[in-house]
């Protein structure tokens, strides 16, 4: 479904992303892991149209998507949820939800935009009882739901997650996780996961890359990448011993 | 017809060609940045991995042959510390340059999938039984069998290539259906039955899945409507796992390789340069999924042809043709590779300095017979009788010692041979 070949990304002479490829086939959770400025989060802007490719391919049902535009990747079916649970704040939650249903409403009016709100809501139990309530004074895990609520909005088949556990209580984590296994199985949604908390990914992933300062080292399935000792000891943090020499 | 992972086995060219690109991508990563030794090929090359766009510039790359692993010899070559390594082996090749082959739990799982592939296309399932009648030895042969058989769930006897009245009376009494073997044992076995007057429809035996040697159609045949079995061909090496890394479908029109796992080139073995699609030459490997142990344009020395063609069977993974010689002095000899320097070095020792020497392989009864002959020069030739015959037998007894079996060793006059061709082979497998 998605397809990755040779892309190379710089934030300004800093050779960001080199030579990654990588594929996420129809249905599909894949996670991408690695450390902290390993590109992660580069290779989600990159294929999301946040981020310029100057050099390599991108291609999303076959068609080439180098270089296309966020707002038309919204209109193919990608949706991005950043990092940090990027809100608007100050608006209700169903002003928030509304917002990320703006290509509903272009299309199909706002009849129809009501009904997939309240779609939303049936997924979502929680953020019906908030639907008045700023989007800012929510709760982390709240947050992280209503951020990935909106991306649903937009009807998107591909999402890219960036950090969906970041800053959330163990307990909550979970949830979040549960509810992207479950999207999966209901919805057909294929995700592209950036994680840290890698033993979590891995448990609802399907695949999994790992990538080092802008290089993909390992491609695998992701039970075998739990029972890899590099992630394990660089991600899991199990393994802390040395190389053998 | 049955597949074991339907989706990877008959995946469109397309997203092969995707696959391999990652896989290669990650893995030259990974030895760029753990095996000193690609490090140094490649700065040699001045090539970064992260020059890799496409084959055409992984045709850059030097190769990597047997002796290169041996002067890496035990662990040098290993991407992953030894720590994580959780089984070893060296290949039968040549003890007196060994090699060391790691792998990782994750390795052990891929080669499992790999031979469950193998089986189940063959028609192999988890109501078989397999008799493994293959040296369980520091060799990978038999250990590949047998986790692969006990991943789809067939039943496992680990016969070990023993003797034929005993691998009989097992097949019998256990209900063997499934013999994996060399063929030159399965031949015996024919032989034996023949002996004791044995029905073979008596057994139960169905398949028969065969390799570690070269073997002819006509062997096939021999077997096929003798055994009443269907008979296949399995290639691989220790180098790279071991058995599963190409084998046959029940169309025996060529050895699927495992593309998800493997890249096959086929080179001129003299220029070294690449061939167009189709030609016959030596088969060059790379594996993309060991972590342990991976090889970046490994020279098999086997001459094969690739065809990428889809096959009748749905498989999409391209097929090598079967495999009958090699492009170096190297030969197999009941399913051991035997090369002339290390019959050369064994001489040499015994005799105190090189002599003139020719190895001759021959099949009689499907079993190979191998005969040293050796030139009469001062190093080896003593006034006394007795002296002269203790040292011919003290070479027979060494190097029968080396490779495990019965060795001729003669002595002859000069001329008698031609010293520029050190192996003549004499079996025909075509």
């Amino acid at each position: 479904m998605l397809r990755l070949q040779n892309v190379n990304s710089y934030y300004g002479l800093i050779h960001i992303l080199k030579n990654v490829s990588m594929h996420v086939s129809e249905g599909e959770i894949v996670a991408l892991l690695g450390a902290n400025g390993a590109g992660k989060t580069t290779t989600l802007r990159t294929i999301s149209g946040l981020q310029p490719v100057a050099d390599g391919l991108i291609y999303f049902d076959g068609q080439d998507i180098t270089g296309a535009s966020p707002e038309k990747l919204v209109g193919m079916g990608i949706a991005h949820v950043p990092e940090g649970r990027q809100l608007f704040r100050s608006m209700s939650v169903y002003d928030n939800l509304e917002l990320g249903g703006y290509l509903i409403f272009k299309h199909y009016g706002r009849k129809q935009l009501k009904s997939d709100i309240e779609e939303i809501f049936v997924r979502f139990p929680i953020l019906k009882e908030r639907r008045g309530q700023y989007a800012g004074t929510l709760s982390g895990g709240e947050q992280q739901m209503l951020a990935i609520a909106m991306a649903l909005m937009s009807r998107p088949r591909l999402l890219l997650l960036d950090e969906p556990s970041m800053g959330l209580a163990p307990l909550i984590i979970k949830d979040i996780f549960h509810l992207i296994a479950t999207l999966q199985a209901d919805r057909k949604l294929t995700v592209l996961l950036i994680e840290q908390n890698a033993g979590a990914a891995l448990k609802i992933a399907d695949r999994g890359y790992v990538i080092e300062t802008g290089k993909i080292v390992l491609e695998e399935d992701a039970s075998r990448l739990m029972t890899n000792q590099e992630v394990k000891r660089a991600y899991l943090g199990r393994e802390q011993k040395e190389i053998w020499e | 017809m049955e597949f074991w992972d339907k989706k990877i086995e008959c995946m469109s060219r397309d997203e092969i060609a995707q696959i391999q690109l990652e896989k290669l991508q990650a893995t030259l990563n990974r030895v760029y940045k753990n095996v000193r030794h690609y490090r140094k090929i490649f700065r040699d090359q001045d090539f970064m991995p992260e020059d890799l766009r496409s084959f055409s510039d992984f045709t850059r790359l030097p190769f990597i042959t047997r002796r290169d692993l041996s002067l890496n010899y035990p662990y040098d070559m290993f991407a992953v510390p030894l720590r994580e390594v959780v089984r070893l082996h060296t290949a039968s090749i040549n003890f007196e340059d060994p090699i060391v082959i790691g792998f990782t739990e994750n390795d052990i799982s891929s080669w499992a999938e790999l031979m469950a592939r193998n089986f189940t296309a063959v028609g192999i399932s988890k109501d078989d039984v397999v008799q493994i009648a293959l040296n369980f030895g520091i060799t990978t042969g038999p250990f590949g069998v047998q986790v692969g058989a006990e991943k789809i769930g067939a039943s496992v006897i680990p016969m070990s290539a023993g003797k034929l009245s005993a691998q009989i009376k097992i097949m019998r009494d256990f209900r063997t259906t499934v013999l994996v073997s060399t063929p030159t044992l399965a031949l015996g076995l024919v032989r034996e039955m023949e002996e004791i007057n044995m029905d073979p429809r008596t057994l139960s035996l169905k398949y028969g899945v065969f390799g570690s040697e070269p073997w002819s159609e006509e062997t096939r045949d021999v077997l096929e409507r003798k055994m009443h079995i269907t008979a296949t061909d399995t290639y691989g090496m220790t180098e790279l796992f071991g058995p599963g890394v190409a084998w046959e479908c029940p169309q025996k029109n060529g050895l699927h390789i495992a593309e998800d796992h493997f890249i096959p080139e086929i080179i001129d073995p003299v220029t070294l340069a690449p061939l167009p699609e189709g030609s016959e030459g030596e088969l060059v490997l790379t594996s993309i999924s060991k972590e342990a142990f991976p090889l970046i344009r490994f020279r098999t020395g086997d001459v094969s042809r690739i065809d990428y063609a889809p096959c009748a069977c749905g498989r999409t993974h391209c097929r090598i043709s079967r495999i009958f010689e090699r492009c170096d002095d190297v030969i197999i000899v009941r399913g051991m590779a035997v090369s002339p320097e290390q019959i050369g070095q064994v001489l040499s020792r015994v005799s105190g300095g090189m002599p003139v020497f020719q190895i001759a392989v021959e099949r009689t009864d499907g079993l190979d017979q191998m005969t040293v002959s050796i030139e009469i020069s001062d190093l080896n030739f003593f006034d006394e009788m007795r002296k002269q015959r203790r040292f011919v037998e003290k070479l027979h007894r060494e190097l029968s010692e080396l490779l495990g079996w019965e060795v001729t060793v003669r002595l002859v006059e000069p001329g008698t041979f031609d010293p520029s061709k050190r192996v003549l082979d004499r079996r025909t497998f075509q």
